[in-house]
């Protein structure tokens, strides 16, 4: 669709449309993972932008790591050292798995933007005393964020940010209903589109797009042909790979629902209204879906699969995986076997910077797609 | 009651010849096999047994009388005995990808079919997981507490980047209430806080005789080496807050300071001293030494073995419990990649190496990632080479024997020219 136009082409280009911000006088925040307090960085006046890996042939990452190190961590290092990255202002590292944890020492150590921030969020999120350690943390990200960008950061602002972020949340929450419910009516390449530009896109024009887009889909949604393929599900990190949805829809199925950090995890649950906005940010990261680097009980992401698969009536799940991912390598065994036992189909895929070839992906996911 | 099983009084009445035994000689195969039977007749003697990270505090399991068995340890166990590639090709057939720790894969694999070199660990009651060392132990220790179906403990010592922040030592701090809370539940019984503290104390001094003991291979000739280190190590890791760590590493200590005063070393001609990074390549420690011997080189020094040691200035001696907090959480794999190379540049100066041999370990990312930057930190400050050796710690597949050899060759050319030998 033509809405979604304009979120591919950030995504094309996620460097000029940074430095096009930059050079309209922007302050621009880096970050990584799902886990950053967005809210506070728009609240300081700066823009937060998702960084992902560049994409480009591996040169000077290698330099600093080793082969069995995740593409994300190598290919986004690689872009920060070709010079990709200088509109940043700063970058932000919440803690999550060993590789994001030396990432943050290697870029401090031999990136030196002007800021540079850890967010060591507890590992569990289950037990008062990490929730009362989150909010300190938080707190303490505000007061380094207000006085690097010497700025004032009030509770105010901060309110008006979370009902910023949480429109954006519902919106992209909407979208995914949309498609879950027709699953004709917009490409899994369009939404894969918009929902990781939403993380790079400008905040204020985000919040007119998402609406724009998703008026035209209420509008289509009553006569929409019915859409008869097999309808799945995807699990796994994130994904850099627009391609995988269209071999996916052309070897007859859809994707009508995931579990990326890139995907469900970014929007599901909202900040609720507090007296306290740092409470509040931590509150939704500990009732929000977690992620495989964080704990939450010994069941939880399997149930929460299953829940999504059921929910969302899908036939099959799709594990996509980026290759030395250790933390959802570690879960896959009992996902599956979650899966298994209430005779839900699945397969894995395992990607490296590269997918492997379109022909080899569509054999297995015809394969896949014929059995569900 | 019921009259015990032959088989049972036998093991029991093994157990105390032993213990009778190495009373006197304190051999470390003798302790660590009575370690293990303790801990595998648990159930009969009616003990508890707690499976704990080797980074992992310790001392409150101890002063419950709880048996601590760390899976670390029995993962280089079964790496030194060559049975890790088997297991970890059976952790892939359960869907583990090749791709993760081997200390992981093969104790994964080792829980459900009972392998490896002692026939498999006893089973835990409970799981005590702290990951200062990695984010691996979490995942880990997760499938171990689906598996066995026990309480999980999980002590967070957050990542310490830069220095150590209040909010940390305030969290860290609390979970160590918690955690006895946690004992008290799964022993039925209270923490005795004396006890707590005489644990402490004995888990300080076994620390700092365990320092005494590799400092002294800053002598030259070195009186052991760091795979003798390797070895060794076993005790302040499995047994730390006993006193038999006290008997066994003073033992030791006038050992190498006689070997020393006498100015014997551990290899026949030592000329090229080195320092060891990373977790040993367990099922090529043998070879590994015997290729340097011959090159007249000693590996006199690692990062990896002084781990159980090197926070013993965060810790207070009249306040074990309160200062655990700092000294677990600052441990060498949780501090940021610049503070690792700081601690290795230190390592060079005080053991007077002439190059490092770094292990890249597939199988440790937070161990390994960050090798590289602390190799051109070193060579630019101290001048000296690095060899980077890539393998794992377990998976033999992963190790090619004529490659690091070749290396190894050149490398020692390197060192040889530089001194000029
Ligand atoms: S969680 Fe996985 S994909 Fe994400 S940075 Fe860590 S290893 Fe890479
Ligand atoms: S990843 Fe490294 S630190 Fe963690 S358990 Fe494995 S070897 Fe030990």
């Amino acid at each position: 669709m033509k809405e979604a136009d304009e979120f591919h082409a950030i995504l094309k280009d996620p460097v000029s449309y940074g430095r096009k911000m930059k050079e309209q006088g922007r302050k621009i925040v880096g970050y990584f993972c799902s886990y950053t307090p967005e809210e506070i960085i728009y609240a300081a006046g700066a823009h937060p932008f998702r960084i992902f890996a560049s994409g480009e042939n591996i040169h000077f990452a290698d330099a600093h790591f080793q082969s069995y190190c995740c593409s994300l961590v190598r290919g986004a290092l690689e872009g920060a050292l070709a010079g990709n990255l200088d509109f940043l202002d700063g970058a932000v590292f919440p803690h999550t798995c060993d590789s994001i944890q030396r990432l943050s020492d290697i870029w401090r150590m031999n990136v030196k933007g002007p800021f540079h921030a850890d967010i060591v969020l507890p590992v569990k999120l289950d037990t008062e005393s990490a929730r009362s350690y989150m909010i300190d943390v938080l707190r303490k990200f505000r007061k380094d964020l207000a006085s690097h960008l010497r700025v004032e950061i009030t509770d105010d602002m901060l309110k008006n940010a979370i009902g910023t972020f949480n429109t954006i949340r519902r919106s992209l929450k909407r979208l995914y209903e949309l498609k879950a419910e027709n699953p004709g009516i917009i490409s899994g390449r369009d939404v894969y589109a918009i929902v990781k530009a939403s993380m790079m896109m400008d905040r204020d024009h985000l919040t007119e797009a998402l609406p724009a887009v998703i008026g035209e889909l209420e509008k289509k949604k009553g006569n929409a042909e019915l859409y008869a393929g097999k309808r799945i599900v995807l699990a796994g990190g994130i994904c850099n790979h627009p391609d995988i949805y269209r071999i996916i829809e052309d070897a007859g199925a859809v994707v009508v629902w995931d579990d990326f950090c890139t995907g469900s995890r970014y929007f599901e649950e909202s900040v609720k209204d507090n007296a306290d906005p740092m409470a509040a940010i931590a509150g939704r990261y500990i009732e929000r879906p977690v992620c495989p680097a964080k704990h939450a009980g010994i069941f939880t992401r399997g149930e929460n699969l299953l829940k999504i698969a059921k929910e969302k009536d899908a036939r099959g799940v799709v594990f996509l995986f980026l290759k030395f991912c250790d933390p959802h390598a570690f879960d896959y065994p009992y996902m599956k076997e979650f899966l298994d036992r209430e005779g839900i189909p699945s397969m894995m895929l395992e990607v490296e910077d590269q997918l492997p070839s379109e022909g080899q992906l569509r054999t297995r996911f015809e394969t896949f797609v014929d059995m569900l | 009651m019921n009259k015990m099983p032959e088989i049972v009084l036998f093991f029991l009445a093994k157990i105390k010849k032993l213990a009778l035994h190495f009373k006197k000689k304190k051999k470390m195969k003798e302790i660590m096999m009575v370690y293990y039977m303790e801990a595998k007749s648990a159930r009969i003697s009616g003990r508890k047994v707690a499976w704990i990270t080797s980074g992992g505090p310790v001392e409150p399991l101890i002063a419950m009388d709880v048996i601590p068995v760390y899976p670390e340890n029995h993962g280089a166990m079964i790496g030194a005995s060559k049975m890790g590639t088997d297991l970890c090709e059976k952790s892939e057939s359960m869907g583990y990808s090749s791709d993760l720790c081997s200390y992981a894969r093969s104790d994964i694999a080792c829980a459900t079919v009972n392998g490896g070199p002692i026939g498999g660990l006893p089973r835990p009651d409970m799981l005590i997981c702290c990951n200062n060392i990695c984010g691996t132990v979490l995942k880990w220790y997760e499938v171990q507490a689906r598996y066995f179906n026990v309480p999980l403990f999980i002590f967070d010592t957050p990542f310490c980047h830069v220095g150590y922040a209040e909010e940390v030592q305030r969290y860290v701090r609390s979970q160590l209430d918690e955690y006895v809370l946690f004992l008290e539940k799964a022993c039925g019984k209270k923490m005795d806080s004396d006890h707590l503290k005489a644990v402490g104390k004995l888990s300080l001094e076994g620390q700092r005789l365990w320092q005494a003991v590799l400092a002294t291979t800053a002598n030259s000739p070195a009186p052991m080496t760091a795979f003798d280190a390797f070895y060794h190590l076993a005790l302040i890791v499995t047994l730390r807050g006993t006193p038999l760590v006290i008997d066994y590493y003073t033992q030791l200590l006038e050992k190498m300071k006689d070997r020393v005063a006498r100015g014997i070393g551990a290899i026949p001609n030592e000329k090229y001293r080195l320092l060891w990074d990373n977790i040993p390549i367990w099922p090529r420690t043998r070879w590994l030494s015997e290729k340097l011997a011959s090159h007249n080189a000693c590996l006199v020094a690692d990062t990896y073995t002084s781990a159980w040691c090197g926070t013993t200035k965060y810790i207070d001696e009249n306040n074990f419990f309160d200062s655990m907090a700092e000294a677990y959480t600052r441990i060498y794999l949780n501090i940021g990649v610049d503070e690792m190379a700081r601690i290795v540049l230190e390592m060079v100066d005080m053991y007077k190496v002439d190059g490092i041999v770094m292990h890249s370990n597939r199988s440790c990312k937070p161990y390994s990632l960050g090798q590289y930057d602390i190799q051109k930190i070193v060579e630019k400050e101290r001048g000296i080479p690095c060899l980077m050796i890539e393998a794992d710690m377990v998976d033999e597949r992963s190790f090619s024997e004529s490659q690091v050899s070749t290396r190894i060759d050149a490398f020692m050319e390197i060192i040889k020219e530089r001194k000029g030998a």
